[in-house]
């Protein structure tokens, strides 16, 4: 057995080559964008799985549905509010019958270290009815995502891993195993499962429920579920899952008499020993990172005068990321303090644009466009831009979700409000920005578009866009905006009075018009230097 | 036996570096080590801070608790403190001096440094200065582990390895010039009238 020293997104990478992966997709977002970058390298290194950056969630996941269709084993990998935007094919591919396995790996984020949110893909992986790992470590990400493809071919269902930012991004030695061949092309023989038409899909939807039986049953027995009842102890009984067994674990040598511990690592809910477990004790600490989802379950499983804590009666906050220190006071342990800072207050310092990012330029531009207006409206979207919403810029007034806000400009300047300049990026554009610039090409809806193109996915660490900046004005040209005002212009600090004049006399154009400001990201280029040196 | 680093900075200051040479140490003398890092948003120019954690027995947080660290090692004094909370009663915190202001509110660095003097156990090494020191103005990071190697329960000779084996792709005069700034770095630790104890 070989050993490597891997982040949980390794681990769970490594994981899906060694179940005998053929293809992997997705589209960058952090926790998650590490699956697949460790799925290119070893693409890069031994020709074999297919990995590919798609230009969203959802269309990375029909394609990794196609690869399953035709009995390959096939991973699609996001963020959590990256499920958002799959959501359609994944509910509805909960109903299709599986043919090759199809695991979807899913990275939250509690505390929301670089997200909008903090919803828990555990309710997605309810709602759809199927199955859900969850791994508590780097070998469980390893060992899981090997099960999960499995699980997925054994009752025909996608399995998600779900995972959250702290484990996703912390490394250890994980464990290996010898690999297991891929599976042989070879097509879903009944066609109907995958025709959700609605006699199809009603027949299809029937199966799924009859099947949760078996799934729970699975379940129940699982090596992930694993009920320890403390014989001389009745008092306490503690619900862990996923990473915050190991926060418990960490405390655990701290506590006089040990609870009975129940840990979950695979859902749907193993039932039964939950039931066990309550009839064994007055209490039931619940402790798990995201939402309360097992602790809001467990009121309709339970018949026993059991108390259950958690996040919903205030013994864990209800928000953030857990920690050995919050779930140390949830188990009544006194809370240590370190060495206290006096005489001073320290600032914050928050995340900012690199010195001389292209995209300072393009906001220096805009505000000075603006500057004529008493009032206006810049909606603005995710990535690295989105930090022009700090000082010293302070030029946007949106982040929504990705593509967000070309459509809320139309809404606005429908509204009757004037100006309303949108901001977008090149590949959040792509990801889903298009589509509402094709409303705004119809309704030819008064507002300006500025696409900062800096031919990267900056933020989560540089991946190339799917389509260069040449095309990208096709594109736009392409869906009807009109040629006139449809400009390309360079991101250079001398260019900022021109482009500003440029932005001003489009703003006072009465109708559509895109601008298109292009300079490659400083960190890309610099790393295309730096490669370029290494292999000269 | 177990100890636990809490590594901090500003995002680009290879933070992340220095806890892959620490882990790659403790890792070579057999110990098991669990680290979790910082990526995405966080890394553009803002606060950075990485858990590192190795011990003789499995480790099972991912991440430090509170009054639980060992060491603190920072890149930035400022930084530094920010994470004080972690320090146990007797554990040391070692710092860089040289400040990083990229935000218009840094507090007097007078007043910063004096924080740090006052703590029990702190050192702060001229980091930037050994460095050039060393030939190499990047090798400010290797600096900082010379500094906390004392405090790091490794045999003498095995950072050395891991830095030969680390740099060993970049040349040998890449290889030479951390050596050199992880000697540094060790002897700025040995000339500090700070009482830091292993
Ligand atoms: S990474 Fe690139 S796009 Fe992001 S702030 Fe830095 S230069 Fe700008």
């Amino acid at each position: 057995m070989s050993e490597r020293v891997l982040l949980g997104d390794e681990g769970l990478a490594l994981g899906s080559v060694h179940a005998g992966l053929s293809a992997a997709y997705a589209y960058p977002g952090t926790p998650s964008t590490e699956i697949l970058e460790f799925l290119l390298e070893y693409q890069e290194e031994h020709g074999r799985p297919h990995a590919a950056w798609c230009i969203n969630e959802k269309t990375a996941y029909a394609q990794a549905l196609g690869a399953c269709f035709v009995g390959r084993r096939a991973l699609v990998s996001m963020k959590h509010v990256g499920l958002n935007v799959a959501a359609d094919p994944f509910m509805n591919s909960a109903l299709v019958a599986t043919h090759g396995g199809l695991v979807v790996a899913v990275a939250d984020d509690p505390g929301m270290h670089s997200s909008q949110n903090e919803q828990d893909s555990r309710f997605y992986a309810d709602f759809a009815r199927v199955m859900c790992l969850e791994p508590g470590s780097q070998q469980e990400c390893y060992d899981m995502t090997r099960e999960a493809f499995d699980l997925s071919e054994k009752f025909g269902v996608p399995v998600m891993l779900r995972i959250t930012t702290r484990l996703a991004h912390s490394r250890t030695v994980v464990k290996l195993r010898a690999p297991r061949a891929e599976n042989e092309v070879r097509k879903a023989p009944q066609r109907a499962s995958w025709i959700l038409l609605p006699g199809n899909a009603r027949r299809a939807w029937r199966s799924l429920l009859e099947r949760q039986r078996e799934m729970v049953a699975w379940s129940e027995a699982a090596e992930w579920n694993t009920l320890a009842l403390a014989p001389d102890n009745h008092e306490l009984g503690v619900i862990t899952a996923g990473i915050a067994r190991n926060y418990y674990q960490e405390n655990l040598p701290e506590l006089a008499h040990a609870p009975s511990h129940l840990h979950i690592g695979a859902y749907p809910l193993p039932v039964e020993k939950i039931r066990q477990l309550a009839a064994h004790v007055k209490r039931l600490l619940v402790l798990e990172d995201g939402y309360p989802f097992i602790e809001r379950q467990l009121a309709g499983l339970l018949p026993q005068p059991v108390e259950v804590t958690g996040k919903l009666t205030g013994a864990l906050p209800p928000d953030g990321e857990l920690n050995p220190d919050l779930v140390r006071a949830a188990l009544g342990l006194p809370t240590r303090a370190g060495v206290k800072l006096e005489g001073i207050t320290l600032p914050n310092r928050p995340p900012q644009l690199c010195q001389g990012c292209p995209h300072g330029h393009a906001y220096k531009a805009l505000k000075k466009a603006l500057e004529p207006y008493d009032t206006n409206m810049v909606t603005s979207d995710i990535g690295c831009y989105t930090l022009g919403a700090l000082p010293p810029y302070s030029a946007i007034e949106s982040c929504v979700c990705m593509g967000a806000s070309v459509g809320m400009a139309k809404g606005a300047a429908e509204a009757g409000f004037f100006p309303v300049t949108a901001v977008i990026g090149d590949s959040t554009f792509l990801h889903s920005g298009v589509a509402p610039l094709m409303d705004a090409v119809s309704a030819n809806t008064n507002m300006t578009l500025l696409i900062l193109d800096n031919q990267a996915i900056a933020m989560t660490g540089g991946q190339p866009p799917r389509m260069p900046s040449s095309r990208l004005h096709d594109v736009v040209l392409g869906i009807g905006v009109d040629p006139k005002h449809c400009h390309v212009v360079e991101a250079m600090p001398r260019q900022v009075d021109a482009i500003a004049e440029l932005i001003g006399s489009e703003i006072r154009h009465e109708g559509l018009s895109v601008i298109i400001a292009v300079r490659e990201c400083l960190e890309t280029a610099r790393r295309k230097r730096r490669e370029a040196v290494v292999t000269a | 036996m177990k100890y636990d680093i809490i590594l901090c900075g500003v995002g680009g200051q290879g933070v992340l570096s220095v806890a892959a040479l620490i882990g790659r140490a403790a890792a070579a003398e057999g110990l098991q080590v669990k680290q979790s890092e910082v990526h995405g948003m966080s890394q553009r120019g803002g606060a950075v801070m990485a858990h590192l954690r190795f011990a003789d027995h499995p480790v099972a947080s991912d991440l430090i608790p509170q009054a639980g660290a060992d060491l603190i090692l920072s890149m930035e004094p400022m930084e530094s403190l920010r994470y004080v909370g972690y320090l146990a009663a007797e554990a040391a915190l070692v710092t860089a001096t040289e400040p990083f202001k990229n935000i218009p509110d840094y507090p007097e660095l007078d007043t910063v440094l004096a924080a740090i003097r006052r703590l029990p156990h702190s050192l702060l090494v001229d980091a930037a200065k050994l460095a050039d020191e060393a030939g190499n103005p990047v090798a400010v990071n290797t600096v900082m582990v010379g500094a906390a190697s004392r405090l790091l329960p490794f045999r003498a000779d095995t950072l050395e390895k891991v830095v030969r084996e680390m740099f060993s792709a970049k040349g040998v005069k890449v290889v030479e010039m951390n050596l050199k700034a992880l000697e540094l770095g060790r002897r700025a630790y040995a000339a500090s009238s700070h009482t830091c104890t292993a």
